[in-house]
């Protein structure tokens, strides 16, 4: 269902003048509330007044991770402490967390664009949402919780965690929607298997995931499993938590409430935007936020945007899922890589264990791009030619998704390191300039 | 008629088939026919031993990756055409070799074959017809 028609379904000439005006606004604010924008617009010859439409964002300075990291606590604020009314904060894995605020309309910014997600998930005031994220400092659960309040819908406030306590609510107290992680909707449907509880004869049709990056096959496992329809969201702390963009019932990209966080996407090299359809890093602006307004934050994730119509009616322009992040991005012989486009290639070979090395080196001033890939038993032949012929297969493939030339060696099981946390896909042996 | 065969993925470094022939000695097992085909990256060593499941299972127990192939062997006679009449034999069932390798008996005059072809039991009837002597998996493993 559509929330919230008059915004979703604005005529996109009508939201650009709109946007044109709460940009400037923002603008206005950041540089008279904010010293470190002050300082940064001033160091870009940048006035408020030069901006007078979303075709100026340009000349605006990007902020970074960095940025925030720097002004930990409270730095970024554009408003005093005593209109604050809520924080929130990223986890910060190194170092020093992101820390954000949230004014009393911010948050009810918030549980609107929230209640557009669940709307657009599926459900609405007659649904009960099993919100499985976890409440606290990260923006997940009260996210989820506040948007379920604003659609009508009755919340059952679970958080994570407790799998069988979950399977237990969703058989008695009959939930329609279902709010976590994908990989913990996932976690749950086994769980119940494990049990012997039938997830899909319960009345359990939707379901709203996120917080990480997921694919389409894991999409259909879960429908599958779960027998819902499983929506992608999206959403980080440095813009508002859940509820920046989400899928429609189409399922082809998630829809940007584009009146509330003003999307572009940029080549992370030369930090020019890039048209429509075009893979690049997401930034985005608010629009709307007092507490902690942000111009063109620079995410790392890696998306595009797509401004042809929505067959659901919402006028809202649409990013496509998450690939990747700028972090793991390299650059070979000019070409923008992502180890992900790799790791894709070689899920799709049957047999190929899931451990794979990118090694880039240099060699006569000319980059060279090897993958080094574990052979498992399944693909193991005692002829020659079967191995050949495998690598030469994988190198076509990836030849075909990169457009750069590439060479595969097979591995013995077991030689490419192993990593506890994140795993180490990368090795660029060329020389640092 | 079959014989086992065991076929282990290597990649070229160095020490790495020391390994592989010191983890079968120190179990006791014997080799007694072995080939190594190699690329620039990798290479398949193929074995033939007195013991294949335990050999197996040292192997794979060092994470290996190890594969059973059916081979056959054959007893060449060690005069001039006489792989020739054995190839012949194949040659006139349209018989596909995909590798072959050859060793020499010490107690016996004559040389041993390993041939692995696609279809085995065609291989082993062509072989037969033609007079050739093909040995037991037994044979083999107590050469
Ligand atoms: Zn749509």
């Amino acid at each position: 269902m559509i929330w919230n028609k008059e915004a979703e379904c604005m005529p996109v000439e009508q939201r650009r003048e709109l946007q044109s005006a709460l940009l400037q606004k923002t603008v206005r604010r950041c540089y008279e509330k904010v010293p470190v924008y002050r300082k940064k617009f001033d160091e870009a010859g940048i006035k408020p007044e030069d901006i007078r439409s979303v075709d100026d964002i340009k000349y605006l300075p990007f902020t970074t991770r960095e940025d925030l990291i720097e002004n930990y606590p409270f730095g970024m604020f554009a408003v005093p402490m005593e209109e604050i009314v809520r924080i929130h904060s990223s986890s910060g894995t190194t170092g020093k967390p992101k820390v954000v605020g949230y004014t009393k309309n911010d948050i009810n910014v918030w549980a609107e664009v929230m209640a557009r997600t669940i709307g657009c998930g599926g459900a609405g005031k007659n649904d009960i949402v099993q919100n499985a994220y976890g409440y606290g400092l990260f923006t997940g659960g009260l996210g989820i919780h506040y948007g379920a309040e604003k659609i009508g819908a009755t919340v059952i406030p679970i958080s994570g965690g407790n799998t069988k306590r979950q399977i237990m609510v969703m058989q008695d107290f009959g939930s329609t929607m279902l709010a976590c992680t994908p990989s913990y909707a996932l976690y749950i449907a086994d769980t119940a298997a494990e049990m012997g509880v039938d997830i899909r004869k319960l009345p359990l049709k939707y379901g709203i995931f996120g917080a990480e990056p997921w694919t389409d096959s894991l999409r259909k496992e879960i429908e599958e499993k779960m027998g819902i329809r499983a929506t992608d969201i999206y959403g980080l702390s440095e813009i508002i938590g859940p509820g920046v963009s989400s899928e429609c019932e189409v399922q082809n990209g998630l829809h940007v409430f584009d009146d509330h966080f003003l999307p572009e996407v940029i080549d992370p090299n030369t930090l020019e935007v890039l048209p429509p359809n075009t893979p690049g890093e997401l930034v985005f602006t608010s629009l709307t936020k007092e507490a902690f307004p942000i111009i063109r934050y620079r995410t790392r994730d890696l998306s595009m945007l797509m401004i042809d119509p929505c067959p659901c009616g919402r006028t809202h322009f649409r990013m496509g899922r998450i690939t990747g992040r700028t972090d793991d991005m390299l650059i070979i012989r000019g070409v923008n890589v992502f180890p992900s486009q790799i790791e894709s290639v070689l899920l799709g070979v049957e047999g190929i264990a899931p451990h794979y090395l990118i090694v880039v080196d240099r060699v006569d001033s000319l980059d060279s791009l090897e993958v080094w890939v574990e052979v498992s038993e399944k693909v193991f032949s005692d002829e020659i030619k079967v191995l050949e012929a495998l690598e030469k297969r994988i190198e076509r493939e990836i030849e075909s998704v990169l457009g750069l030339s590439v060479a595969v060696r097979l591995k013995e099981p077991k030689t490419i390191e192993r990593s506890e946390g994140k795993a180490k896909r990368v090795l660029d042996k060329r020389p640092k300039t | 008629m079959k014989v086992k065969q065991l076929s282990i993925f290597l990649e070229n470094q160095s020490g790495r088939l020391a390994e592989v022939a010191g983890a079968l000695g120190s179990e006791g097992i014997n080799i007694r026919a072995l080939s190594l085909a190699d690329t620039s990256g990798f290479g398949i060593l193929r074995l033939i031993v007195n013991d294949i499941a335990k050999a197996r299972k040292v192997l794979q127990d060092k994470g290996f990756i190890v594969k059973e192939t059916d081979v056959i062997a054959v007893e060449v006679p060690d005069c001039p055409g006489g792989l020739a009449s054995v190839l012949n034999a194949l040659a006139a069932e349209k018989i596909n070799i995909e590798y072959m390798y050859a060793f020499v008996e010490k107690s016996s005059k004559d040389a041993i074959v390993i041939f692995r072809i696609e279809n085995i039991d065609e291989g082993i009837r062509a072989l037969l017809s033609k007079g050739i002597n093909v040995l037991t998996a037994e044979q083999v493993y107590a050469l």
